[in-house]
């Protein structure tokens, strides 16, 4: 179910030029805040543009945007925090404080300083996210190198004479690994959540570009006598979250139900 | 308990000086002049020197690190250049709305969570709990920004019970102002509140102590609050002194929707103006407050219960 709507929300974003009935920026000034209809599934905006081909292209910005800063930090953290946690020390004590500071910036802080220093524009969301969230994977991977270490079979392949970076990388990280990509459903809505968030208060995508939090933004001034342009693409933003928790849900079933 | 307090209070000390250094970066990290970003290409060269000097742009790296640190201390945040104003005043002014808009969305978070929390965990996998979790998915995946603009629309514009922006002063027009906005804030933390209240409440459920006050005929309610609850409190104290990070990020978007003038909306008008010193000023308190929250959090637990002093020590 959770994944059956993931699956429609990403193929659909990324065939969006396929898909989509209109161009994202195409402009019809014969049909101004029209609400929902059969030609305009999500009606139209104040420039007359489809807001039902906006979401999908702006959809498609989003999850290419969403997948990297997800993705790209999690074998980073992955790797940092599984060495921490197995070699322990003065290694363990300087990650461990660096994840703190970093985990202590409120997450939104954080990016929106990186913007300020970047300049506005899905590059400075995409360095800051990075930059705080493989700490979070670093945490997570360490606490489970700590349990891990003390098991028998990690503690055979070092008595073995292993390396220590083969004991930690094909003993140790493949056990790790799946608690990481369980969080990692989790982390995407989120991250999802903030980068609509930038593009909303003006600091992600900039327009005319379309993405989720501009198409919302751009809604706000006609809230009232056009619902249908903050709401729409909205729901589709909750949608696919309740498809990726659903997702994570059965992922973490499954975990408990291989390992009782 | 006293080498756990010294440990702990080291600990956040260390991250604290982290945090400073991080916000020291900000400016240095700019690319190219940030002098030339802030004033814009057609400042003249007084100006553009007078602001270096503002900045304290024009000593060795160290000693400029030296002096962030040393003005920290005493208090003094630097000088806002566009707002032609300290920046703890400007922080002050604007303190107010912020702080309480996190208390109230706590409130709100308290009352929405607890009660869900309370009947998801007498059934686990029941009926009921089904549908909270289905609740909380759903308002887990919700953008903060769209649910205000969603409350604005059928409570602000439509039924007209609250306004939907701007801040209003006396107790009631704080009150009315703030109630939508904590309400947005309120309820993303509620699943927060609802996720671990409910595992924590299912475990002491199964606890023994539990099963003797039923068996000794005690009622379901007086069980839950007298006994359970008081257990199961703990884990969503630590869990909302983590969050208030969230919380504190969720105000920025929040604040923006419903334009409030809080530490957010400064925030992003600072970000816009290029005014360094407020934003470092900002990001430090925001970090700075996670910490000192954070560590409260850990010391009340400490007092309250014995084991967590003793088992680390």
């Amino acid at each position: 179910m959770g994944g059956a709507i993931v699956v429609v929300i990403v193929v659909a974003g990324f065939a969006a030029p396929l898909i989509a009935p209109y161009r994202p920026d195409a402009i019809d000034f014969a049909r101004l805040l029209s609400p929902p209809s059969g030609a305009h599934l999500f009606g139209t905006d104040d420039s007359g543009r489809d807001v039902f081909s906006r979401t999908l292209y702006g959809l498609r910005v989003d999850l290419v945007v969403v997948l990297l800063v997800t993705y790209i930090p999690l074998p980073i953290g992955v790797v940092v925090g599984a060495v921490a946690g197995h070699v322990g020390g003065v290694v363990d004590a300087v990650v461990s404080r660096l994840t703190d500071i970093m985990i202590s910036f409120p997450f939104i802080v954080l990016v929106i300083a990186t913007v300020a220093i970047v300049g506005p524009g899905l590059t400075g969301v995409a360095i800051g996210i990075p930059l705080v969230s493989w700490a979070l994977y670093a945490r997570l991977a360490r606490s489970q190198m700590l349990l891990l270490r003390e098991q028998q079979f990690m503690l055979a392949a070092t008595t073995l004479g292993f390396r220590r970076s083969r004991v930690i990388f094909r003993h140790g990280v493949p056990n790790l690994l799946r608690t990481c990509l369980v969080y990692s459903t989790v982390d995407i809505v989120l991250n999802l959540l903030v980068l609509a968030g930038l593009s909303y208060l003006g600091l992600g995508q900039q327009p005319p570009g379309a993405e989720l939090g501009t198409i919302i933004a751009g809604g706000e001034s006609n809230l009232l006598d056009a619902w249908w342009i903050a709401t729409l693409p909205g729901l589709v933003l909750v949608l696919f979250g309740i498809g990726m928790g659903l997702l994570g849900d059965g992922l973490s079933d499954d975990e408990t139900r291989s390992n009782p | 308990m006293i080498g756990y307090l010294v440990r702990r209070v080291g600990t956040s000390l260390l991250v604290l000086l982290g945090l400073v250094l991080a916000t020291f970066l900000i400016v240095r990290l700019v690319p190219g002049d940030p002098v030339q970003a802030l004033l814009g290409a057609r400042a003249t060269p007084q100006a553009v020197a007078q602001a270096r000097q503002a900045l304290g742009l024009e000593e060795p790296v160290l000693q400029q690190l030296w002096s962030y640190f040393v003005h920290l201390l005493t208090g003094d945040l630097g000088t806002s250049i566009p707002l032609q104003e300290p920046v703890s005043s400007a922080i002050g002014s604007r303190l107010a709305p912020s702080v309480l808009l996190i208390v109230y969305g706590l409130v709100v978070a308290l009352v929405v969570g607890v009660p869900l929390a309370v009947v998801a965990a007498l059934r686990p996998r029941g009926v009921v709990d089904h549908l909270v979790r289905f609740t909380t998915t759903f308002a887990f995946a919700m953008p903060t920004f769209w649910l205000g603009l969603m409350l604005a629309l059928l409570f602000g514009l439509r039924l007209g019970w609250f306004p939907v922006s701007g801040y209003e002063s006396g107790f009631g027009g704080v009150l009315r102002s703030l109630t939508l906005p904590a309400i947005t804030l309120g309820l993303s933390l509620a699943v927060v509140v609802v996720r671990t209240l409910r595992t924590s409440l299912i475990d002491v459920m199964r606890t023994e102590y539990v099963e003797a006050a039923r068996s000794r005929g005690m009622s379901t309610t007086r069980v839950v609050v007298r006994h359970a609850l008081r257990n199961a409190v703990m884990p969503t104290i630590t869990l909302l002194s983590v969050d208030i990070g969230f919380l504190i990020g969720g105000t920025v978007v929040i604040e923006s929707v419903f334009r409030l003038p809080g530490l957010g909306t400064l925030l992003l008008s600072s970000v816009q103006r290029r005014d360094y010193p407020l934003i470092q000023a900002i990001t430090l308190l925001a970090g700075a407050a996670v910490v000192v929250v954070g560590l409260c959090a850990d010391l009340l637990q400490a007092v309250l219960d014995p084991r967590v002093r003793l088992g680390r020590s």
